[in-house]
This record gives C-alpha cells, sequence and structure tokens, in this order.
C-alpha cells in the first residue's frame, strides 16, 4: 500500500517524465500563450511590401502627376521640389554614373535596386513626422512621381500593383547579395613588422574644427 | 598655451564645486565647462581640453587632492555634516561630479535629432558592461514611448499557428539572460576617408554592451511552428518609420533572443521599451527595437533598410548587401584624446574588443605605431559576442608614441588596419569600419586621432 508520501513522490515522477518528454518535442501552441490574430488584426499590420517581387503591394494606384502635387504638400519641405534634398535631408534623384566617383550620389534613380522598395518605406515611414497617413493611391502616386524624377518612367506613368514589380532599377545588377568577408588577411606579426622609416601619419584630426566638445553640456557645433 | 595656467584656475574652481554640492546645484559642472571654453577658446577643445576633461571625468579625486580645506589634515565638509537619507533620489543618479559623462551627437552629421544617431562616453567607462543612461541610440523616427500594455507581438506569415502575445504573455515564456553587444556597422564611419574625429566616444562610441533577458527567438518559432517553406523572418518595429529589416531562418533559429529587460531592469524606451530584437554580432540596425512584428517567408524582403542603407559601395560601383557579421575591432580606451596621459612614468593601457565571430582570442598593443606588439591581458569573463576588457602596463618615456590594438578572434581573424580596408574596399563604404584605432601621444600627452600610411 502506498502512503501518501510515495503517492505524491510516485505522482511527482511521473509529472517531471511528462514534462520532459513534451519539452523536447516543443510542438507548435505547447505553451498556448496568447491568442490567434483575427484576419483584420492581421490585414492592419501585415504592410510590408517585397523589393523584388512586389508581394503585399496594396490594390490602388497613382500617376506621375497627381504625385507631384503631393510631394508639392508632403515631401518638398525636406527634399527639394525636385527631390534635390533640403539641408542634411536626403537627395532623391540624380547621381546617376557617380557611384564610383570620388564623392558618389546615392539616390533611388542611381542606387535603389527594387522599385516596390520605394512604395514599401514611403508607406511605412513617410512623412516622417506623420508617418501612415498618406493613402494607397497616394502613396503609389509618389513613387511615380519619384521615378518620373529619375527618368525611370514616363510621364504618363501610373503606378500600381502591376506596374512597379516589373520595373528594372538602373543599379539593379550591381548588388551582390552574400558577404565576401573576410576580404582583409592580416597577419599577426609582433616584432619588426614594418620599417619603422615608413611610419608616417597620413591624416590627423587634429585641429580640423569637427570635432564636437566631450566635457560640459551638449554641442550643437556646425561644421565650419 | 600649455597646462599651466590650467593648473592655476583649478584653484579658483574647486570652491564653487563645493556650493554646488551644498547648493545640490545640479548644473554647476556644466556651468564650469562653459565657462572655462569661453577663455581658452576653440583650439582648447581639441587639445588642452582633452587634459580638462581628465581633470573633470576622472573626477574628484585629483580635484581634491589640491584643495586645502578638504584634503588632509583637514576633515572634508562631507565628513562634518549628515548626509541624504534613503530614497532621497529613489531611483538613483550618478553623482553630480559626472554630469559630463552623457551621451552626445555630432549636430552636423544628420538632418535633425530623430533620425540620428548618440555616441556612449566609452572613454568615462569601466568594464564590459554599459550602464543603461549611457546606452548609445539610434533613431530612424525619434523614440517612442510605446505603453506596455497595449503593446502587442504579432508573429504570422509562413507559420502553423499565426500569434499575437501581449508582455505578459511573452514573460511567461522560458527566460535566458546573455551578454552581448550592439554595435552600428556606421561605427568609425566618418574616418573611413581621413582621420575627422578627434575623439574616442564619437569615433567609437555607437557600440554599447549590456546583459539582456528575455526569450529566445528560437522557442517562439517552436511555438507557433513553421512551415517548410519558411526561410527568413521580416522584423519590423513598432516607431513611426516602422523599421523592418530580413533575416535568415538560421540566424533566428540560432541565437536571437528577444528581450524586455537590460541590465537587470525594464528596457530603457531609447533601447527598445517594452519589447526589441537582439541578434548578437550581427550589425545593430537587425536588433529591432520596439519589435511589434514578425512574419515569416520565403525570401528577404529587400527593405530600404537592406538596400538603400546598410550596403557596402565598393570602389568598382558594386554593392555588398546582407553584410551582417560585425566583424573584430578593438580600441584602446585609455589613453584617448578626451583621456590624456600626464607626463612620463608608469601607466595601464586600457581597451576593448569584440566581435561578432564569437570570443575574443587575443589583443596585441603597439605604442611605435605597429613596428613591434606585444600581447595584452584579456580580463574575465570573455563572452562570445561580447566586448572583452584587455590593459597592459606601459611606462611611457615621455616621447611622441604612436599607440594601437589588434585583435584575434576565435575564428583566427586578424583586425586589419585602416590601409588593408581601404584596399579592399575604397573609401565610399560606410560601414564597417573595423580597421585598426591609431592615438598620435604628443611629448605633452595629448592624444590626437591620426592615420598611418
Amino acid at each position: 500500500m502506498f502512503n501518501w508520501a510515495e503517492h505524491r513522490l510516485l505522482w511527482g515522477a511521473i509529472a517531471l517524465l511528462m514534462t520532459t518528454a513534451s519539452a523536447a518535442a516543443a510542438e507548435p501552441g505547447h505553451f498556448g500563450y496568447g491568442t490567434t490574430p483575427t484576419a483584420a488584426q492581421i490585414a492592419g499590420w501585415d504592410i510590408d511590401v517585397r523589393g523584388d517581387d512586389g508581394v503585399g503591394l496594396p490594390a490602388g494606384k497613382g500617376s506621375v502627376s497627381q504625385g507631384e502635387s503631393v510631394f508639392a504638400d508632403q515631401c518638398a519641405a525636406c527634399h527639394g521640389t525636385f527631390g534635390e534634398g533640403e539641408g542634411r535631408f536626403p537627395k532623391l534623384a540624380g547621381g546617376n554614373g557617380t557611384l564610383k566617383d570620388d564623392r558618389p550620389e546615392p539616390t533611388v534613380g542611381s542606387y535603389w535596386p527594387f522599385a516596390p522598395t520605394l512604395f514599401d518605406y514611403i508607406n511605412r515611414a513617410m512623412p516622417m513626422p506623420t508617418p501612415h497617413t498618406l493613402s494607397s493611391d497616394d502613396v503609389y502616386a509618389l513613387t511615380a512621381y519619384i521615378l518620373n524624377l529619375n527618368n525611370i518612367v514616363p510621364n504618363d506613368f501610373v503606378a500600381d500593383r502591376e506596374s512597379l514589380p516589373k520595373i528594372k532599377m538602373p543599379n539593379h545588377d550591381s548588388f551582390v547579395w552574400t558577404d565576401p568577408r573576410p576580404d582583409t588577411a592580416a597577419k599577426p606579426c609582433m616584432s619588426a613588422c614594418i620599417d619603422p622609416g615608413a611610419v608616417k601619419i597620413t591624416a590627423t584630426a587634429e585641429g580640423n574644427g569637427l570635432t564636437p566638445k566631450t566635457t560640459g553640456p551638449l554641442d550643437n557645433m556646425q561644421p565650419k | 598655451m600649455n597646462k599651466r595656467p590650467q593648473a592655476a584656475k583649478r584653484g579658483n574652481v574647486r570652491p564653487i564645486l563645493w556650493r554646488g554640492i551644498r547648493g545640490r546645484n545640479l548644473p554647476v559642472i556644466s556651468k564650469l565647462a562653459g565657462q572655462r571654453n569661453v577663455a581658452l577658446g576653440r583650439r582648447t577643445v581639441l587639445g588642452l581640453g582633452a587634459a580638462l576633461t581628465g581633470s573633470l571625468a576622472l573626477g574628484a579625486e585629483s580635484a581634491h587632492s589640491e584643495t586645502s580645506e578638504m584634503s588632509p589634515p583637514a576633515d572634508a565638509p562631507w565628513s562634518q555634516s549628515l548626509g541624504a537619507g534613503v530614497v532621497d533620489r529613489p531611483y538613483g543618479t550618478p553623482a553630480e561630479f559626472e554630469a559630463g559623462v552623457i551621451r552626445r551627437n555630432v549636430p552636423w552629421l544628420t538632418a535633425g535629432t530623430e533620425s540620428s544617431i548618440s555616441f556612449s562616453p566609452l572613454q568615462s567607462l569601466n568594464g564590459i558592461i554599459t550602464p543603461n543612461g549611457l546606452f548609445f541610440e539610434r533613431y530612424h523616427a525619434g523614440r517612442p514611448d510605446v505603453d506596455p500594455a497595449q503593446h502587442r507581438l504579432m508573429i504570422h506569415g509562413m507559420v502553423e499557428r499565426p500569434l499575437l502575445l501581449t508582455m505578459q504573455d511573452i514573460m511567461r515564456f522560458p527566460s535566458v539572460s546573455r551578454i552581448h553587444f550592439i554595435e552600428c556597422p556606421a561605427n568609425g564611419g566618418m574616418e573611413w576617408r581621413s582621420a575627422q574625429l578627434n575623439s574616442l566616444q564619437f569615433n567609437h562610441g555607437m557600440i554599447s554592451c549590456a546583459e539582456w533577458t528575455g526569450v529566445k527567438l528560437s522557442t517562439l518559432l517552436e511555438e507557433v511552428g513553421l512551415k517548410k517553406e519558411a526561410k527568413w523572418a521580416m522584423v519590423e518595429g513598432a516607431d513611426g518609420a516602422h523599421m523592418n529589416r530580413s533575416l535568415p531562418l538560421e540566424k533566428c533559429l540560432d541565437d536571437c533572443l528577444i528581450v524586455y529587460a537590460q541590465n537587470g531592469e525594464a528596457l530603457r524606451p531609447e533601447q527598445g521599451y517594452p519589447l526589441r530584437l537582439v541578434v548578437p554580432g550581427w550589425e545593430g540596425n537587425v536588433s529591432i527595437k520596439w519589435l511589434r512584428r514578425i512574419k515569416l517567408g520565403d525570401k528577404p524582403w529587400y527593405s530600404r533598410e537592406e538596400t538603400s542603407k546598410y550596403t557596402d559601395l565598393m570602389p568598382d560601383g558594386t554593392s555588398r548587401g546582407f553584410t551582417w557579421l560585425i566583424d573584430a575591432k578593438s580600441v584602446i580606451t585609455f589613453p584617448c584624446p578626451e583621456k590624456p596621459v600626464s607626463g612620463p612614468g608608469l601607466y595601464e593601457i586600457r581597451g576593448l574588443a569584440w566581435t561578432g565571430n564569437g570570443k575574443v582570442k587575443r589583443v596585441d598593443v603597439s605604442v611605435d605605431g605597429g613596428v613591434n606588439w606585444q600581447t595584452a591581458q584579456l580580463h574575465e569573463p570573455v563572452l562570445s559576442k561580447a566586448l572583452t576588457r584587455f590593459t597592459l602596463p606601459w611606462r611611457w618615456d615621455g616621447k611622441p608614441a604612436l599607440l594601437e590594438s589588434r585583435v584575434i578572434d576565435e575564428t583566427g581573424y586578424v583586425q586589419p588596419t585602416i590601409a588593408q580596408l581601404r584596399q579592399q574596399r575604397g573609401t565610399n563604404s560606410v560601414y564597417h569600419n573595423n580597421s585598426i584605432q591609431t592615438w598620435q601621444v604628443k611629448a605633452d600627452g595629448s592624444v590626437f586621432d591620426v592615420q598611418l600610411g
């Protein structure tokens, strides 16, 4: 006959075995926390648009000319009327053929590899002070306008879920999507590694007026 | 100018500091710094200013030693009074003398502060853990102040069982704690072309390290059940930019964490409160803050942050995408431009090393610009994908010196020079500058950011 203590010990052992067994399996729903999101909940947040094939682009459309007026209202204050960029805000157009230059100008036209990414980014992050306030039609229109500023689409272009994935961006083929690093093969030499006479300072930050203060209150310095 | 006039000035300064403490006058140190800069001018900020930093931030100690009425034989005023009681500061704050130890930004670097970066004051930190209030910040649409009761994490896409989790739900899952660094891959990005910023904080402060507590991403992915076609995860924030990146599934299942705590307390809003992703050893941008959504798919998303940004432009006009790994890097944190040396004698060279590829195996230090090297001592704990401390005693003879550190990680990878990196990548790749930092020590002890040919 079991006494109570033995009884509890046995059940404890069984419970432990069961726990171990089920933890190892880790079937979906094992913990059972949380809820299943409703279709409406998913739809509200499911905003992503895939860059290379446009999967996720919503219904709606927008033309270059519609985009021009939305851009003037919503974007030009920072990005300039023709996407030239005000102050240090990003330039959106131009820079073609500059990527090998000493001072390259990467813009939507000269750098971005995928057109649907432009829709996705405007839709998820712009305009910066009031994000997620534009309709899909407005976002399509802005996408069309910015592509047109870069001479990638004609004046009568209409952006929608069919037309955007078909655009091949000028810099598309310049991207390599695998990491070639390590691309250096430094050796851990310990003594007489280089000719002491060859050790030359080629650049110094001393006195160039670019460094904010690192003492006292925050420094709001602007470059000289 | 030399340092003498300053030493003389210090004498006047001390009583003000003391009045500050008595009157609980917080901005005293800031005011002081302001006065000094007015008096000494801009060049001082770059040169002698560094020496000044030393005396202020190294603290109280050196300052007090010259003060007759507070140092031996006198009994200090704080020894002759009753101090503040418990819960005088219910949430503790640093000593008032440390008021200059703060995150700082480079205002001319970005259009505004909302899509910008601030730097950790590495010159004033010790150990491998970054205090929560000094962890570097990077925002793309400012810092959202998220209500944890309303916050949700949605996991959907190519899964068997889509899930919507509250913070309470997430905290019920089995928890783990891990110490990992997070580094923005643009750390040191301003130095690709030339030596630009004469500062440890501004050249290397886009890195911080903390103990993170949360649930393994693999636990959550097992809970939802992955469909066979699932190969990638899209992770997205609840900030105004809905910052998003793609991650290969292998990394998600390997060591990624969904965390709600940082160094023992809830995440700071600046670091993603109430929930963030931590992707150990990879560029900080993928460690999405204010995490609201994980969607599984069969291909990467090619979001703006992994096409237009966070790709590396090469001299031949091609660009590298998906360069996530943080290669091994190290830097000497003392001496540095903000913490110069003060006359010949014995010093301890101190620094930090890290690698996204596991553990730091060895750090070598050179004081002659890379001609000869000595192996530094690594300090425990040496953890995978965490900051690691190193030190080396150095007797400075008062002659000009060129200090460098070089890390070797457990894969055998050796930290390159900037010249070696430029040979491969030119000067326009912005990200992933993990080159050896050279500090020039001048005969007067001042320290400058330089590059060698």
